[in-house]
């Protein structure tokens, strides 16, 4: 099993990284043509502006359809929740619509008002609790209904699962702990038993 | 719940990384660069071209000038202080800017002091030139540390020397013994903790970031090659024939580094746009130089 961490700008490094920590081989992915090689594709945070403009560039947006048709699972944090989401605010910008949120961009403000805090998630049977880091994060101002909120802070969704793509408001690559990377890694696991 | 913690200040520069950060003066520009693909840009008063064209003081940009900026992206936004000025600084957390420069560009206001950066919610980048001095900066909270370079010449000679000094000690660092640390840490002016950090790990302790004299897609490529996380554009861009243009070539430069066939693309794409002139850094005399401001 392997699994492709889009490498055009962001945090790719750390979520591979991340992925090399719960034993999954990990392969930065710079064109559509790479994506062939891997059975599952991590967004990492980063500027979305500056990735959609270089998703379109390349012929991501066809391609990444296609990889989300195929039933290949997808991972989006922070940029990624943001490039993946069914409807994108402040401003509103064209987005691959793959999991039914609504986000809004920099809702919870500036970097001076960036945070850390704990929480849990429903990555199991029972809830596990995690470090949430959140950078001039997205807020999920809206969760469809075929979309599971897995984490919250404050009474609000962080976390979603739509079928084969996850994303979250914040960066669990950012910390040591390897909850979330080692549930999509199972989620990929399912998808693409071998 | 923590705000302003290093790991939420490293954790931007992070989101930075593989990206270009364009130097902007107005409110059209800093568009200008969003639409480019700038992951942020740094609002200035003056390009540093301008500043060493023009010379008088250079102090951090105009309150109204920065709010322009932020309104008008999305985008973070960075905004330089003078060094050692924490006064400068205060005012730009106050705005509510996302990165500060704390840079040898604008006049320096203290002749030994660099500004106390764990004493801001708000993250630092400072300049360096070798390792003792990204390590003394790290030292004081910097949370991102770039190459001087020689901000406005349009050459990357002092950016290229900058960090092999820095990659290059980090690798001989490697190779020594727990027992030779001390001495180095002494030799370079650095504390000893960050000094044994970066030995044990093998790179400065912080993203690691290009600055000075990048003006081509090439230049940036180099960089990046050369150990960069990351570019910064300043007077290039908007001191070329065709800023908009050379700033979507960068762009795609930093993110296809690795490859020439790309390099080769974005640049033709430039046509018969030129870069900014340029200065041969060598001829310039030690008080022009803006890269020996920092202590």
């Amino acid at each position: 099993m392997r699994i492709g961490v889009l490498a055009l700008q962001g945090d790719f490094a750390l979520h591979a990284e991340a992925l090399r920590r719960v034993g999954v081989e990990a392969v930065e992915v710079r064109k559509p043509a790479e994506l062939e090689a891997v059975d599952g594709l991590i967004i990492p945070g980063g500027e979305s502006t500056t990735l959609l403009k270089l998703m379109e560039a390349w012929g991501f947006v066809p391609a990444l359809e296609k990889f989300h048709a195929q039933g290949r699972p997808i991972f989006g944090t922070c940029a990624g929740l943001i490039v993946l989401a069914r409807e994108v605010l402040n401003p509103p910008q064209f987005s691959l619509g793959l999991i039914d949120v609504t986000v809004e961009r920099n809702a919870y403000g500036r970097q001076r008002e960036s945070f850390e805090t704990e929480g849990e998630a429903a990555l199991g049977r029972e809830p596990v609790p995690i470090k949430m880091v959140f950078i001039r994060a997205p807020r999920i101002r809206r969760v469809g209904p075929a979309v599971t909120p897995l984490a919250g802070h404050r009474g609000e969704c962080v976390m979603a699962r739509e079928g084969s793509v996850l994303a979250a408001a914040f960066h669990p690559e950012l910390t040591d702990d390897p909850a979330v990377h080692r549930y999509f890694a199972g989620m990929v696991e399912a998808a693409h038993p071998c | 719940m923590e705000i302003g913690t290093l790991r939420l200040k490293v954790g931007l520069a992070e989101m930075l990384k593989g990206g270009v950060i364009m130097d902007v003066t107005t409110a059209e520009q800093a568009k200008i660069a969003e639409d480019a693909g700038a992951v942020a840009v740094m609002a200035l008063e003056r390009v540093p071209a301008d500043i060493r064209a023009q010379g008088g003081v250079a102090r951090m940009a105009s309150v109204r000038r920065i709010k322009e900026i932020m309104a008008a992206v999305t985008i973070p936004v960075m905004a330089k202080c003078r060094i050692g000025h924490f006064a400068e600084a205060q005012i730009l957390e106050a705005l509510g800017v996302d990165y500060i420069d704390e840079s040898e560009v604008l006049t320096p206001a203290d002749e030994q002091h660099h500004v106390d950066k764990f004493a801001f919610k708000v993250p630092f980048v400072c300049g360096a030139r070798d390792l003792g001095e990204a390590l003394r900066r790290i030292g004081e909270g910097a949370a991102m540390i770039r190459t001087k370079g020689e901000a406005g010449s349009g050459n990357i000679v002092e950016a290229v020397r900058h960090m092999r000094k820095v990659t290059g000690h980090i690798k001989r660092l490697t190779t020594l013994g727990p027992e030779e640390l001390m001495h180095e840490a002494k030799e370079l002016g650095a504390p000893y903790e960050l000094v044994r950090w970066a030995a044990q790990h093998g790179r400065v302790p912080v993203p690691n970031f290009a600055a000075g004299g990048i003006a081509t897609p090439a230049d940036a490529s180099l960089m990046m090659q050369l150990g960069a996380e990351a570019v910064f554009v300043g007077s290039g861009i908007f001191k070329s024939s065709d800023p908009e243009r050379r700033a979507k070539a960068i762009v795609q430069a930093t993110t296809h580094y690795k490859d020439p066939d790309v390099l080769a693309r974005v640049s033709e794409e430039l046509g018969e746009g030129e870069a900014m002139r340029g200065i041969d850094t060598s001829k310039l005399a030690e008080e022009e130089l803006l890269q020996t401001r920092g202590w």
